[in-house]
């Protein structure tokens, strides 16, 4: 637990820092939105901020750009205090949920809108804008009003439009979310692969976790206004910190177990753990479990793994994984997925291995 | 499907009450305007273009026509002034007050046309509140005659009869801008002046257009103003039409001149329309 919390320390506190998000306080009224929110985002990276509707992430988005002033905490980019700049003259650009592209003007006036309100030589205007078209793959709408687009293509649109203007940070707030599912993971991939030959720092705002993991150099889950955890993905799902972030990224077994000499009660599942707390939470992944074979030896003569018997409470078929609700008696049920195995019923053996038990945090730091 | 009573009950009913107010008059005015008055004022029903030609030669019709339009434009210019930066102002940084503020612009609505005549009147006259003012602040010695009787008396009551609205229009066609395209704007570096400029002011062209036709043709075709605050120098093309039609006893003539003046509206409107669609369309 403790050293999860240190990786934390040192996930946010980055040497190649851009963007430094410190101590940021935002109220709407007297209800606190954001309460103290520090984060560091490094050049180039693809920052996700995950949460939950009303967990502040648009929010702390409108303070970069801009359209929400700050109650407490600084936001620094490079050597420049971001905060205390108006929003036009911010190196940062916004993608909009709704895009937000200007109806009464082509798709060429609104791409070429940052560059001619920068009073970018006319000449190169052109150039410029056909170079963005062409990255998003519009060249032929140039001459295109945007209400003739398709939701797909204003947004890639909007993409351009932000990206033409080559900003320090890209502020992208849900943008995929208007999508159909389809169409919604191709443009995540094109995204990814955009960042990726731009090179510009992203910072992408979203509630589906899915496309956080996909996406993300890191993710920034918030939960009600705090930063629950910050790490990359692979980290974040396989070392949650806390209860609230196992469940959010993905789906997870809570196991409340009690720990004595080195190992970890929770009804009729023992482990062995390095925990020292006497009660502790941990999560286990459903992937986590197999089913074994019935007489099979356990697979190592140690006790890195722990075998329970349970009974089928529910089968559900899901193609390649099927899952399955697992009574262990005493109150304790698990879920568990694993490769379909066929109609289960009675009762059967599992295992799993002992370290995937992961120990998180219960209550938030809320 | 509807059945055929349903379709007559819901399309007869305006289309006889089109028919009898607006396509009969229209008609009998075209008509009128073709023939002409006897010395024993009858009505002598033989058509000739004599009625259009007299307005041509006559200097004073087509003076007070010129007067009538530059009124007009005074008043329009005047109401776009004071409406457009009130209703910018009430859409975008009102905040909580918007929905009082909105109210306090609506309610001199609900007061009739004739009070606000005479409320100027009063507010004007020689012995009115403005040079009773004027002369308690010893600015002037004795009452300024030119406020009241005269075309500065008539555009200034129509400014603020007519203002509302030019307000409404616009006031809803800034409130249906999308306040992320504002945010968009900034977002890309324009500064707020360049924002007003690229993005709100077009896309509330539409309700100005609207404000503009609401202002214009209202108090080209307005006589009650004249009447009231109006003068013999103030007086308008309606005042003239009125009285042809009454004390005169012209028709014909009266008639004419309310034909001029219709196609002259209908003009406006057309091409403000043309102008509008060609602004949304782009």
């Amino acid at each position: 637990m403790t050293s999860t919390m240190a990786e934390n320390a040192a996930a946010s506190v980055r040497t190649d820092s851009l963007l430094s998000i410190r101590e940021v306080v935002k109220r709407f009224g007297s209800r606190p939105v954001l309460r103290n929110i520090s984060l560091e985002v490094a050049s180039g990276e693809f920052l996700t901020i995950l949460g939950e509707s009303g967990s502040g992430k648009t929010t702390l988005l409108r303070l970069i750009a801009g359209f929400e002033q700050l109650d407490g905490g600084e936001i620094w980019i490079g050597r420049d205090r971001l905060d205390q700049i108006p929003p036009h003259r911010r190196p940062v650009n916004t993608v909009f949920q709704s895009y937000a592209l200007f109806p009464h003007l082509s798709v060429f006036d609104n791409i070429a809108y940052g560059l001619r309100a920068k009073n970018i030589a006319k000449a190169e205007i052109p150039n410029r804008v056909a170079q963005a078209l062409a990255m998003v793959k519009m060249s032929e709408f140039s001459k295109s009003p945007p209400a003739r687009l398709s939701g797909g293509q204003q947004q890639r649109i909007a993409l351009a439009r932000a990206l033409v203007n080559r900003p320090g940070v890209l502020l992208l707030d849900e943008p995929l979310s208007a999508l159909d599912a389809n169409l919604r993971r191709q443009m995540q991939t094109e995204l990814k692969a955009l960042q990726r030959e731009v090179g510009i720092t992203f910072i992408f705002v979203t509630h589906d976790q899915e496309e956080a993991m996909a996406l993300s150099d890191r993710i920034a889950l918030l939960r009600s206004g705090f930063l629950e955890q910050v790490a990359e993905p692979r980290q974040i799902y396989g070392q949650p910190a806390s209860a609230y972030v196992a469940q959010f990224i993905g789906q997870t077994n809570l196991l409340r177990a009690d720990v004595k000499d080195q190992v970890a009660r929770a009804g009729p599942l023992i482990w062995r753990t390095a925990e020292i707390s006497r009660q502790v939470v941990f999560s286990l992944r459903p992937e986590c479990i197999w089913l074994v074979a019935r007489g099979a030896m356990p697979r190592a003569a140690d006790d890195s793994t722990a075998r329970f018997r349970a009974r089928i409470l529910n089968q559900t078929f899901g193609g390649a994984m099927d899952t399955l609700e697992l009574d262990c008696g005493t109150r304790q049920t698990v879920r568990a997925r694993i490769a379909s195995p066929g109609p289960l019923s009675g009762e059967h053996e599992f295992e799993f291995r002992a370290g995937d038990a992961i120990a998180v945090r219960e209550e938030s730091s809320a | 499907m509807y059945t055929r009573a349903y379709k007559s009950a819901v399309t007869v009913p305006p289309l006889l009450w089109v028919t009898a107010f607006l396509l009969v008059p229209y008609a009998l005015l075209f008509c009128y305007s073709f023939w002409s008055v006897s010395a024993q004022q009858t009505i002598i029903h033989n058509w000739s273009l004599q009625n259009y030609v007299q307005l041509i030669r006559n200097p004073t019709y087509l003076s007070v026509l010129c007067r009538s339009l530059r009124i007009a434009a005074a008043v329009t210019l005047l109401a776009l002034l004071l409406g457009y930066p009130l209703a910018y102002f009430l859409s975008f940084h009102a905040a909580g007050r918007k929905d009082l503020l909105y109210q306090l612009v609506i309610i001199p609505l609900w007061a009739s046309y004739l009070v606000r005549g005479y409320a100027w009147k009063t507010i004007l006259g020689s012995d009115g509140v403005l040079n009773g003012l004027l002369q308690y602040l010893h600015i002037t010695r004795h009452p300024v005659e030119f406020f009241l009787y005269s075309p500065f008396a008539v555009v200034l009551t129509l400014t603020h009869i007519y203002t509302p609205f030019t307000f409404l229009p616009i006031y809803a066609s800034l409130e249906h801008i999308p306040r992320n395209l504002v945010e968009a704007s900034h977002d890309l570096g324009a500064s707020p002046w360049s924002t007003f400029r690229r993005v709100i002011l077009p896309l509330s062209l539409p309700g100005v257009l609207a404000g503009v036709t609401f202002a214009f043709v209202l108090t080209l075709g307005d006589f009650l103003a004249p009447l009231l605050v109006g003068g013999a120098s103030g007086i308008m093309i309606s005042n003239i039409v009125v009285s042809l039609f009454g004390a005169a006893y012209n028709w014909p003539l009266g008639a004419a001149i309310s034909l001029c003046m219709l196609l002259l509206v209908m003009g406006f409107l057309f091409a403000t329309e043309r102008l509008e669609r060609k602004l949304t369309l782009s």
